[in-house]
């Protein structure tokens, strides 16, 4: 019949209509910023410092060895060492960065600074909604700004928080035991020689 | 003489003035469109309302978009060149003024002599349209005839350059 | 009480002008007339848009815009916040005086084929004899503007669609005027009041509507694909096609004369609507006998609401035409339709009423068309192509 096509046509169109009013499962939109949509735990945007426990500049694990500024391939992270040094959570004195600012404009989210750095004390955070209306510095974050607490490392990568945990208490329980074993070892050093100057003094 | 009139005819006397004295070529059509709505609404004032309207659709609906396209097709991207002035200036406008003064000599010995005014016939559609079916049927059939002559005749003006292709 | 209701605008006019002085009273007479027309269709053009965006997004299966106002009714607001405050940016090349009275000429056109138009009983800017005619010379006035339009923007893409559009415009005035003929036929005047005045007496319940003929359904759906082609509206809108040649003869406008466009466009889609309404579907008549105590203005915009959905349904459905299908449909398909519905309704009015000429004049035109249909489709025979100028 001549007009066939478009009365089917027309038939279809109004059922979508009607349909979208009727069946909610035709309506796949997500109201933004009303309803977002879960990301998977695998989702990166740009990058963070973690700290272990609540002072964030004590607990920060960076040591300011610049790796990651040096491997960055647009070149949107600038660190500044410190003169001093600081204990690290295990109690090392180590550098820390005085200054530390990513420029997430330029940042490509590559993750390569994640990669490199090798004391998991930069992240890849989840956080997309950035947007400032100051042009000349509103993308520009310091290292206050970057520094985000092992907790929420924790909350937003569970399972690669948990792994990077107990790698590091690994190591920590490692280079305890090396402690313990030097300081046994030094005691049992000292002794010998107590007891001979003491075997020469009688 | 009243004022709508004088209007009106202000309109379109610019209109046509402007449409042979302008530089660009476009803004001539422009203004003979001018000049022709300037006339419709002359035939509107005397009342001839198929006449007036009929004037808009044919000439501003069809005869300004073929000069148009004309323009279109023939001068597309660059601006127009400023013409050259023409060196007929003195002898066009005597010329001119002659043909003025003859017409409205013309005109005004004509009309002066109906000085007894007819009754004004109607002149709605229904009048127009008993006229060409009874009085003027023979003009409207050969007017029939030409249009369809031309219609065919650009057919074949059209067709021919396929023909010629293969 | 139904009429008074009904008269309700005509009566208010009357106590209005009874406190103008009598010198003055033409003029405001015309002002109050007017301005009823550039109040309420501008309004529906916004309503227009904001529902043509919700309707077409249902149909994608999505949600229109939601965000400004209720549901997002208030959208138009923002529209035109928007388009006000944008910078109007012409082209250095431009022809300026061209350019600027380009989307004048075209607001203008669109509003003035509103003066013949009877949005109620008695409720008409101006009651020509020759209405109809001067509805179909002054939109005839819109191909000027595109032409202008296109040509003055001095840009190829605007040139290019400047010509399909003129080109599309010209062929669609043919089946468009001439659809309407049988009804002039049949009425017997070219002044819309009467064609109305004509459609609104009932047999029974039913209406004497015109569309209820088989000459005038024809009639009426030639109207509607005719006017559909004349503003542009898809199917029909190669010209401003969005995907393609991005806004065709209106691609160098921006802010407020874009938006005059837009609004020239659509209110040349409600004028054809309201002219169909007036030629086929009766105007301010209400649909069945009983119904009349229901205002007459508000079944005429319940017939351009009506048509204005079925305008968006379309829109939404088909895809579409390419130029040379376009014009064959056009010369090849509706102006031999119209012309054989004009000889269909001719039969009708030279036969007795009754079951025989409802039977010949349907014949006629339904084989006419599936003839034409037929023969149409089985000319698409496939050759090889031939280039003229690459050997």
């Amino acid at each position: 019949m001549l007009g066939e096509g478009i009365l089917k046509g027309m038939a279809e169109t109004a059922r979508n209509f009607f349909g979208s009013y009727v069946d909610k499962d035709r309506l796949t939109t997500v109201q933004y910023p009303e309803e977002r949509l879960p990301q998977i735990e695998a989702t990166r945007d740009f990058p963070f410092l973690v700290y272990d426990g609540t002072d964030w500049e004590q607990g920060m694990r960076c040591v300011s060895c610049q790796i990651c500024e040096k491997e960055c391939p647009p070149k949107c992270i600038y660190i500044a060492k410190s003169a001093d040094k600081k204990p690290d959570a295990t109690g090392k004195p180590q550098f820390y960065p005085a200054r530390f600012d990513i420029d997430i404009s330029v940042c490509m989210s590559c993750q390569i600074c994640v990669e490199v750095c090798p004391f998991d004390a930069i992240k890849m955070d989840v956080d997309f909604e950035l947007s400032t209306d100051n042009r000349f510095g509103g993308l520009l974050l310091d290292k206050k700004q970057l520094s985000k607490s092992n907790e929420y490392y924790n909350k937003i990568h569970p399972t690669e928080a948990a792994a990077v945990d107990a790698a590091l208490a690994d190591e920590r329980a490692k280079a305890e035991a090396k402690a313990r074993q030097a300081a046994e070892a030094k005691a049992a050093a000292a002794a010998p020689v107590a007891a001979s100057v003491a075997g020469e003094t009688k | 003489m009243t004022i709508s009139f004088l209007l009106l005819a202000a309109i379109t006397i610019i209109g046509t003035a402007a449409a042979m004295s302008l530089k660009n070529l476009v803004h001539c059509v422009l203004a003979l469109t001018l000049g022709l709505v300037g006339l419709a609404a002359l035939y509107l004032q005397l009342g001839a309302q198929f006449v007036g309207f009929t004037q808009i659709l044919v000439y501003v609906g069809a005869v300004a978009i073929l000069a148009a396209f004309a323009i279109m097709m023939t001068r597309s991207a660059e601006p127009t060149k400023t013409n050259e002035s023409s060196s007929f200036g003195l002898s066009g406008t005597l010329i001119a003024l002659i043909v003025f003064a003859v017409m409205a000599w013309a005109i005004y010995t004509g009309t002066s002599a109906l000085q007894v005014a007819a009754p004004q016939p109607e002149a709605s559609v229904h009048q127009v349209g008993v006229a060409l079916m009874h009085n003027f049927v023979l003009p409207l059939e050969i007017i029939g005839l030409l249009l369809t002559a031309a219609l065919i005749g650009a057919g074949v003006l059209a067709m021919e350059e396929s023909r010629r292709a293969r | 009480m139904p009429e008074t209701i009904d008269q309700i605008f005509v009566l208010l006019k009357h106590w209005l002008m009874l406190h103008v002085p009598v010198a003055l009273q033409p003029l405001c007479s015309a002002i109050l007339s007017v301005i009823p027309v550039l109040l309420v269709f501008p309004l529906l053009f916004a309503i227009t848009t904001v529902l043509e965006r919700k309707g077409l997004g249902r149909i994608q299966n999505r949600y229109g815009p939601n965000r400004v106002g209720p549901f997002g009714f208030l959208q138009p607001m923002a529209d035109g916040i928007k388009s006000l405050t944008k910078e109007d940016i012409i082209p250095r090349s431009a022809d300026h005086f061209v350019h600027f009275l380009a989307p004048v000429l075209l607001v203008i056109a669109s509003f003035l084929v509103y003066a013949v138009l009877p949005i109620g009983r008695n409720m008409v800017v101006a009651n020509l004899n020759a209405g109809v005619l001067f509805f179909f010379a002054v939109g005839s006035m819109v191909e000027l503007s595109v032409f202008m339009a296109g040509w003055s923007s001095r840009s190829k893409y605007s040139l290019l669609g400047a010509m399909r559009a003129i080109a599309q415009m010209i062929s669609y005035e043919m089946p468009l005027v001439l659809s309407s003929v049988v009804v002039i036929m049949a009425a017997g005047t070219l002044s819309t009041v009467e064609i109305v005045n004509m459609q609104a007496t009932y047999t029974g319940i039913f209406p004497h509507w015109y569309v209820f003929t088989p000459w005038g359904f024809t009639g009426f759906i030639l109207f509607m694909i005719a006017a559909t082609a004349e503003s542009n509206r898809c199917p029909f809108d190669m010209p401003e096609g969005e995907s393609e040649i991005i806004a065709g003869y209106y691609i160098e406008y921006s802010g407020f004369k874009f938006a005059l466009f837009f609004l020239g466009e659509y209110l040349g889609m409600f004028a054809t609507s309201a002219m169909a309404i007036t030629l086929f579907l009766g105007g301010w008549a209400a649909p069945l006998s009983v119904l009349t105590w229901v205002p007459s203005y508000v079944w005429f915009f319940a017939k351009l609401l009506a048509l204005i959905f079925v305008f968006i349904w379309i829109r939404g459905t088909l895809p579409r035409l390419r130029m040379d299908q376009l014009m064959n449909f056009a010369w090849k398909f509706m102006l031999p339709m119209s012309l054989i519905n004009i000889v269909g309704a001719g039969i009708w009015h030279f036969m007795p009423a009754g079951f025989a000429r409802w039977l010949i004049v349907s014949l006629i035109i339904v084989l006419s068309c599936v003839l034409l249909s037929r023969s149409l489709r089985r000319s698409k025979l496939f050759h090889a192509r031939v280039y003229r100028f690459a050997s």
